[in-house]
């Protein structure tokens, strides 16, 4: 039993590896950046359990900015990948210009808050 | 049976029929016969070297892809053999139907049109799932319908779910490959009449639209040309007096006022307990209207704003409507709101309050959500987070937007309808949206920590989990997807758990579960009247009447379920929301009349759609009618002179049914028993049998025209209805107040007659006492200091006056004298019969004040539980300073102190006031301002004596206090 669901983990971690191998370069560059946001976004919450979240509003503007651009890379992965046939009508160049306005946004209102 | 020569004998006669209407049958049925392959000797099955070459050039569909079928045979791709190809409008067919279609069109120019992105060869569509609007315009409508103005792209999504394919009988085929012969004739024609008609109804939609506009604008313009241009009721007069200061002094200035004029000795800090908005955009109003040189007050500005700005809103629900339903429904639907009586009420000119510029802001929001939802954009999504910004400044009402969406997206979630572009609408809302709402100095860090804020991020989670579910489930195989779906489910379920758990304990530990008041009320209404007299006290949160819905939304009430029905044919993503929202909405305004501000966009909407699917409907089979019985008898004349007159009659019959398939189509009503149509079609029977079944369901000439007739009769019902609630019933600035009698128009002027010598008579540190709700008007029109106002922050301080009005006199002057207070203002419509003054609201007062002072017990001011003022009166309710202050020196006025409002003679009516003293009372009597005099000079012998007697009136603990103070 233990042993067939392990085989089954080790072959599940193989297809995932294996397929995810098969993605593109430029998704995989903003995978990256995603994982890099999300683990910005977790340290920033464990430093928070330690030191306690007195600038409420620092630590709400730093690790929402992380969850943010993580989640404006994600919705640009979604639109840039051509796998994804809801998106084939539109260019790439409009999902980036989309994706950097989103970011402006982002960053402003976060400078804004930062107090 | 069909050869090249028929082709070319009936393309003749086809063109003697150019008067036909339609000429999109063709388009639907001539590639039929390239599908039946034996008895099409025209060009036979292409093998794969006829192939078009610029088919050729296409990629090749996978049979496993789900390509769907081939739109022009509508057949599966079973194997890569049979040369599916994709186009670049990314629809697949088989290559040599593509082939056969480019070779007859005579031109292989292939366009991309942007709108659809469908294929039109030769300025020709041949494809079935073109969206049947569109198609429709192409033939000659028999009136300029604005219905058809351009079918958005949600629509054109949908298109193929509900177009029935109506594969069409080969007993057809003479007739239609005649049809098919046509096209390279009048393409040029038809392409360029197309673009003239589409062009035509933009612009007849942009002036509709406009005249919409200036309908919202102008019907709530009663009040200035019955009254006067001034502000109304309460709460405007602060909002102008906030304005006032931000126009004189900057933004700036505005974030940081401490205003020492309210909640005396509290004061308030206006910036951080304002929601701002309201007072910005009329700040900007202003501001840009003075840098053009239009020198306009900011009185008037504000008294404008909310017309305008429910111009807007009835262009935004157009906005919105038309993400759901198309145009058409958009349409009816901006006209709805633009004079529906329950937005009115709250947005009249002068009625300056938050809701007026709110309910554009959430319908806004709302549009912008759909908007992304059906796009997929992220600068939709963007300007979502900035519109929501924009109505969580204005209202309080934001809350229901952040819970809606939330519930749409997971309501999406749970019925398997997640797609990518729901992703992208939601998961940039709530980071964005969160943010810019802390932003608001009102909302602040509430956005993170209360609990109406929680489902959305909540749902923010589930989203994530459902998308990566989604993500995995695309790159693995079935079998290892069932492998990590175990696996997860094990290891998910305990961590789920886990976190559920904490959060439940965090938000259990907080002493009201994290629910403010007010959220709480709306999820139980039976709480505020229960726990929260102050949030009971204001009328506008009780629970509405049935009437008031007839009068709020009037016929609107009975089209909001058609409405609902209409959007469940199809369910899209938009269409599922609006349902949502109505439904919400209506369970809301049960709870609170004044949410019924909310249901009003949500009931025009469902109307909205209602309406214009029943006029698609009625007009559409009127149109049937007409040109059916017209091509019939031009089919006929010609038939006689070909050798078979039968086929030709057929095809008559034939081409209205072809047209009848559209029109149904394009009303969703119809879409079952056109399914089953379709299916009667595939199934290859007859075609006759299957064209009086068509005929059948259009419904008849006359009762289509009777219904046209009812429809237009209930629109005009409404309309006068609107047009009477907006003059007669809504207009009422209510500090101005008129009445009608046989002497003509009598105005009551008492209020700001009262404020004006407030204004002149007293010193400007005075301090004014009076029941909260004149707190506003006394701060903005008489500029004197208030002890408490129409904001309901701090219920002991409203408590405290509400005990003093309650108390007798001299307890009260103590309680006021400890206020540093000056003057006492009561309102008093006795005399000319104003129901609304303060011996009305006198019972709430004592509620509220008993309610933080135990020694005011309601019952004491009642007999037998009856409210009375006449001789019958408790002594309590007869010696209270609001009875004294209202009635004294009333029996002067009229002989017998009869009250007209109560329609009882008083109960005390000869009395002295020992410690307020009158100093002015208004014209009719409605506004009577007190001062209180001045504390006796001691006397030697008399100390004791009184300070016992203050001791055995009041045991409050403000006196006991006030013992201590020197000046007693």
């Amino acid at each position: 039993m233990v042993r067939s669901t392990g085989d089954d983990v080790l072959a599940l971690f193989h297809s995932l590896r294996s397929a995810y191998a098969a993605t593109p370069k430029n998704l995989k560059i903003i995978d990256l950046y995603v994982a890099f946001a999300v683990s910005t976004a977790l340290i920033q919450v464990v430093y928070m359990a330690m030191v306690g979240s007195f600038p409420f509003n620092s630590f709400l503007s730093g690790v929402l900015s992380c969850v943010g651009t993580a989640v404006l890379a994600v919705c640009l992965r979604i639109q840039v990948n051509k796998e994804n046939k809801e998106f084939k009508d539109l260019p790439p160049e409009r999902a980036y210009a989309d994706f950097i306005l989103c970011n402006l946004v982002l960053h402003l209102v976060i400078m804004n808050f930062l107090g | 049976m069909a050869d090249l020569s028929s082709d070319h004998a009936i393309t003749k006669q086809d063109e003697s029929l150019t008067s036909l209407p339609f000429d999109l049958d063709e388009a639907l049925s001539f590639p039929v016969r390239y599908s039946s392959s034996d008895d099409s000797p025209v060009e036979g099955t292409p093998t794969e070297p006829d192939w078009h070459p610029v088919v050729m050039n296409f990629p090749a569909v996978d049979p496993d892809d789900s390509a769907g079928h081939c739109t022009v045979c509508m057949e599966g791709f079973r194997s890569s053999g049979e040369g599916g190809r994709r186009m670049p409008c990314g629809h697949a067919y088989h290559a040599s139907c593509i082939t056969t279609w480019l070779s007859l069109g005579h031109s292989a120019t292939c366009q991309k049109q942007a709108n659809y992105g469908h294929f039109v060869i030769g300025g020709r569509n041949p494809l079935r799932q073109v969206p049947a609007r569109q198609v429709y315009n192409n033939s000659k409508s028999f009136f300029p319908s604005i219905l058809d103005l351009d079918a958005s792209p949600q629509r054109a999504r949908t298109g193929p779910s509900f177009s029935a394919p109506p594969a069409l009988p080969s007993e057809t085929l003479n007739t239609s490959a005649g049809a098919c012969a046509r096209p390279s004739m009048s393409s040029p024609e038809t392409a360029s009449e197309r673009t003239v008609r589409h062009a035509f109804g933009n612009v007849l939609a942009f002036f509709v639209l406009l005249l919409i506009g200036v309908l919202a604008f102008s019907i709530r313009l009663f009040s200035v040309i019955k009254y006067e241009s001034v502000i109304h009721e309460f709460d405007p007069y602060f909002n102008y007096r906030v304005t006032q200061f931000l126009t004189k002094n900057g933004i700036y200035d505005f974030w940081n006022w401490f205003d020492d004029r309210t909640w005396y000795p509290l004061g308030r800090v206006i910036g951080g307990t304002v929601y701002p908005g309201l007072t910005l955009t009329a700040g900007t109003l202003w501001w840009v209207l003075h840098s053009l040189n239009i020198p306009l007050s900011v009185e008037t500005v504000c008294v404008f704003t909310a017309p305008t700005f429910s111009a807007f809103a009835s262009w935004a629900t157009y906005l919105l409507t038309k993400e759901v339903k198309g145009p058409g429904a958009g349409l009816a639907a901006a006209t709805l709101l633009g004079m529906v009586p329950s937005y009115i009420s709250r947005s009249v000119a002068g009625s300056y309050d938050n809701e007026a510029v709110a309910i554009f802001a959430l319908i806004f929001t709302f549009f912008l959500y759909i908007k992304t939802l059906n796009t997929g954009s992220l600068f939709y999504a963007t300007l979502n987070a900035i519109s929501y910004f924009y109505m969580v400044c204005s209202w309080g009402g934001y809350t229901f937007i952040i819970n809606l969406i939330p519930i749409h997206v997971l309501l999406c979630i749970v019925t398997g309808r997640y797609s990518s572009r729901l992703y992208i609408a939601y998961a940039p809302l709530v980071v964005l949206g969160t943010l810019l709402a802390a932003l608001v100095p009102v909302v602040g860090f509430n956005a993170v920590m209360t609990s109406e804020h929680f489902a959305s991020f909540l749902v923010f989670i589930i989203l994530h989990v459902v998308a990566l579910v989604y993500y995995i489930k695309g790159i693995l195989s079935p079998r290892m997807f069932k492998v990590a779906v175990t696996l997860v489910l094990s290891i998910g379920l305990a961590v789920c758990c886990a976190v559920i758990a904490i959060l439940i304990a965090v938000v259990a530990s907080s002493p009201t579960k994290g629910w403010s008041g007010r959220s709480l009320s709306l999820l139980d209404p039976t709480y505020a009247s229960k726990y929260i007299p102050i949030i009971a006290s204001v009328s506008e949160h009780q629970p509405p009447a049935w009437p008031s819905y007839f009068m709020d939304i009037n016929v609107l009430a009975f089209l909001v379920p058609a409405g609902i029905i209409a959007c469940f044919l199809p369910l899209s993503d938009a269409s599922s929301f609006a349902v949502l929202y109505i439904v919400t909405s209506v369970y809301f305004s049960g709870v609170m009349v004044r949410l019924m501000l909310v249901l009003a966009p949500a009931a025009c909407i469902m109307s909205g759609i209602a309406l214009s699917e029943a006029f698609d409907a009625l007009t559409g089979s009127i149109k049937f009618q007409l040109l059916g019985f017209s091509t019939e008898n031009s089919q006929v004349g010609v038939g006689d002179a070909s050798p078979d007159n039968a086929p030709a009659q057929k095809n008559a019959v034939k081409s209205d049914a072809s047209e009848n398939t559209l029109k149904d189509r394009t009303s969703r009503k119809n879409k079952k028993k056109e399914k089953e149509r379709g299916k009667e079609e595939q199934g290859g029977q007859s075609s006759l049998q299957s064209q009086i079944k068509m005929r059948l369901q259009v419904l008849p000439l006359e009762s289509s025209i009777i219904g046209v007739f009812l429809l237009i009769m209930l629109g005009a019902f409404y309309v006068v209805h609107c047009v009477w609630a907006a003059a007669e019933a809504y207009s009422a600035p209510s500090i101005v107040l008129t009445s009608h009698s046989q002497n003509g128009l009598h105005v009551f002027d008492d209020f700001r007659e009262a404020y004006a010598w407030l204004r002149h008579n007293t010193e400007v540190d005075d301090k004014v006492a009076s029941w909260w709700d004149y707190g506003y008007q006394t701060t903005a029109m008489a500029n004197r200091t208030v002890i408490v106002d129409n904001n309901t922050w701090n219920n002991t301080h409203i408590a405290t006056v509400g005990t003093a009005m309650s108390s007798p006199e001299k307890a009260a002057w103590e309680i006021f004298n400890s206020l540093d207070v000056k003057y006492v203002l009561v309102v008093f419509g006795g005399l000319v019969g104003y129901p609304s003054d303060d011996i009305n609201k006198f019972l709430w007062m004592v509620r509220i004040g008993g309610g933080v002072f135990p020694h005011i017990k309601e019952p004491d001011y009642l007999r037998d539980g009856q409210y009375r003022i006449d001789s019958q009166a408790t002594p309590t309710m007869l010696n209270c300073l609001m009875y004294k202050l209202s009635y004294y020196r009333f029996v002067d006025a009229d002989g017998k102190g009869f009250d007209r409002v109560r329609q009882t003679e008083i109960g005390k009516k000869h009395f002295k006031l020992t410690h307020f003293e009158e100093v002015f009372t208004t014209h009719h009597w409605m506004v009577r301002i007190y001062k209180l005099k001045p504390p006796k000079n001691r006397i030697r012998g008399k100390a004791k004596k009184s300070k016992l007697k203050a001791s055995s009136i009041s045991s409050s603990k403000k006196s006991t206090k006030i013992k201590k103070n020197p000046w007693l």
